[in-house]
């Protein structure tokens, strides 16, 4: 059961002379929840692009599957990964469910059509992540919480094998930060989803991954279980900080408290 | 159905008095072989009947060719304003209108429209209407972001010195005045029914694209990033809709002139009625596209009856202040969006 779901060798990436990322070498095992952390400008959000195929890496080579990410159409990454973004979605007019409904698109055909019903799939999501009742109201008139739900279940109905997060919480409030995590969570155990998430939040990070990627100027710092990378020293060489790592009192799990000088 | 009965009421106004009645008699007179043209006429009517000449060689093509330039500015508006997520882009805004004038003024006051064949004024003017286009999305992109109001200055920017270019080509020819305010204004006078051939098969090829693309450009609204995540190839979608939108302003601006606004209105409003669904939004404005500039100039023409007054005027005069009303939504929403 050590299947890779995506792997990436060597990669470098740069914007102009920035070297942004710098032989970077991952492995994500099928089923897994990743957690890719760093701090800010650490290439986290450049390295999400590349291993969904947004930008080609200048140098090194991204495996989906097994298979280069290269040799792939669009609509066949998009059938097995789905990326949620940080931003909430823009202001628009559709409804809700013309929204989630737009996750079918790399099923469609040049009609519009699709061999199987999608019915069924749009109903099991949107009941899942509580939207039925919300089916029919316009994204403009969303919460952010709301609208960034919309966003996951858009992205679940493409039926990923890999969901890409990238700070999924970053406009939302404790509430709908763990609410969204749940959800991402049930979902991954339910469906053998794999998850790959870029996170801020370190506590978050520790709660929900089992495996997390330190990201320091564009190399990989550190890999492991939470428990092996949050260490004080970690976290200090990392991100310039002392905090104090306990264990969270129910789970176990590192947490972090912050003190000042 | 509303169209055809536009297109009805719409050709039984004229300078000359024909009712509806008649009006009537005569179409379905034709319906039912188009090879019996002119020897026989209907039976009712006497022998060498004129009003049956007004209103076949005079009114229908212009109805017609009205209907296919409001579909052509109104899909090609439709496009634009998908791909390029900016509610105030339309083929006038944005410059190439303007731009695919130079091109056909040029070609038709050096009396150069046989050049390569039938086509060359729609080629010419596509050609330095996709050049305007390129050069207005240069100007526009800063930094690979595209403001608002930044690609509509630009468009102003490039229509103002396309425009002028326009107004010195045609003051070196004879018949100056006039032709300039068919350029800058747009008409649709005195156009026989190959004119309407020239701009038939650019609507029909055009509106079967954009048609098909429309579930593309539904997923455009979520943003180009998102667009890719979902299996759209952003690239070519987009090169394709500003390719095929640019043509299909070409051909309608080489036989009409510069029409304004109709490519900015007509797919608001059918967005207010239908939302937002491109799958709806881009067939129902080729349909009221037609509807709004076949009435647009059914005002030109009667209004000031026996003169006529420009088409783009009435265009214009209805379009600017929805224009304005447009941007004054955005100004009072624009707080909200971010937050």
């Amino acid at each position: 059961m050590t299947d890779t779901m995506l792997e990436a060798r060597q990669l470098d990436y740069r914007i102009g002379d920035a070297v942004i990322l710098r032989s970077i070498d991952l492995r994500v095992e099928k089923g897994s929840f990743c957690g890719i952390i760093g701090p800010n400008g650490s290439g986290k959000s450049t390295l999400l692009k590349l291993l969904s195929g947004i930008e080609p890496p200048e140098r090194g080579e991204i495996m989906l599957e097994g298979r280069p990410l290269d040799n792939y159409g669009r609509k066949e990454i998009a059938r097995r990964m789905a990326v949620l973004q940080q931003e909430p979605l823009p202001s628009l007019g559709y409804t809700v469910k013309e929204v989630v409904e737009m996750g079918r698109f790399p099923y469609q055909s040049w009609f519009g059509g699709e061999k199987d019903d999608p019915g069924p799939i749009i109903d099991r999501v949107m009941a899942e992540l509580d939207l039925q009742r919300l089916s029919s109201r316009i994204v403009t008139e969303l919460s952010g919480g709301e609208r960034q739900r919309t966003a996951l279940a858009k992205t679940l109905v493409q039926q990923p094998s890999v969901l890409m997060l990238d700070e999924p919480t970053t406009f939302l409030d404790i509430g709908f930060q763990i609410q969204m995590m749940d959800y991402v969570r049930k979902w991954r155990q339910d469906n053998g989803l794999t998850v790959v998430a870029v996170l801020h939040d370190l506590n978050l990070a520790a709660q929900y991954c089992d495996r997390l990627i330190v990201l320091h100027q564009g190399r990989v710092a550190a890999e492991g279980t939470p428990e092996e990378v949050l260490t004080v020293d970690l976290v200090h060489r990392v991100y310039g900080t002392k905090p104090i790592v306990l264990s969270h009192p129910d789970t176990g799990v590192p947490q972090i408290l912050l003190k000042g000088r | 159905m509303l169209l055809l009965c536009s297109i009805i009421v719409s050709l039984s106004f004229g300078g000359a008095n024909v009712p509806v009645s008649k009006v009537w008699s005569i179409l379905l007179h034709h319906v039912p072989g188009i090879s019996q043209l002119f020897d026989l006429r209907s039976p009712m009517e006497g022998v060498g009947d004129p009003d049956a000449t007004i209103i076949m060689q005079v009114r229908l093509p212009r109805v017609v060719l009205a209907v296919l330039v409001g579909a052509a500015l109104a899909l090609a508006g439709a496009g634009f304003q998908g791909v390029l997520r900016n509610p105030l882009a339309d083929p006038y805004t944005l410059g190439v209108a303007t731009g695919s004038s130079v091109g056909a003024a040029f070609i038709i006051l050096f009396g150069l429209q046989t050049w390569i064949g039938l086509w060359t004024v729609p080629a010419v003017s596509f050609a330095t209407g996709l050049f305007t286009l390129f050069l207005v999305l240069r100007l526009a992109y800063y930094k690979g972001r595209m403001e608002l109001e930044t690609l509509i200055l630009s468009g102003v920017v490039i229509q103002a010195f396309f425009g002028s270019m326009v107004s010195f080509m045609v003051s070196l020819s004879k018949s100056a005045v006039n032709e300039i305010v068919f350029w800058i204004m747009g008409s649709l006078s005195m156009r026989g029914w190959n004119y309407t051939l020239i701009v038939l098969p650019y609507v029909v090829v055009g509106a079967i694209v954009l048609i098909s693309l429309s579930r593309e450009l539904n997923l455009f609204s979520l943003g180009e990033r998102q667009a890719m995540h979902l299996g759209v190839n952003v690239q070519r979608t987009k090169l394709i809709v500003l390719i095929v939108s640019t043509l299909m302003t070409a051909a309608a601006v080489s036989v009409s002139g510069v029409i304004g606004f109709v490519g900015l209105v007509v797919p608001h409003l059918v967005r207010l009625i239908t939302g937002p669904d491109n799958r709806i939004v881009v067939p129902v404005s080729a349909i009221v596209g037609g509807i709004y500039v076949l009435w647009s100039d059914t005002i030109a023409r009667m209004a000031l009856n026996p003169k006529e007054i420009p088409l783009g005027v009435v265009t214009a005069f209805i379009g600017a202040p929805f224009f304005a009303y447009l941007l004054w939504k955005r100004k009072a929403k624009g707080g909200e969006s971010r937050a």
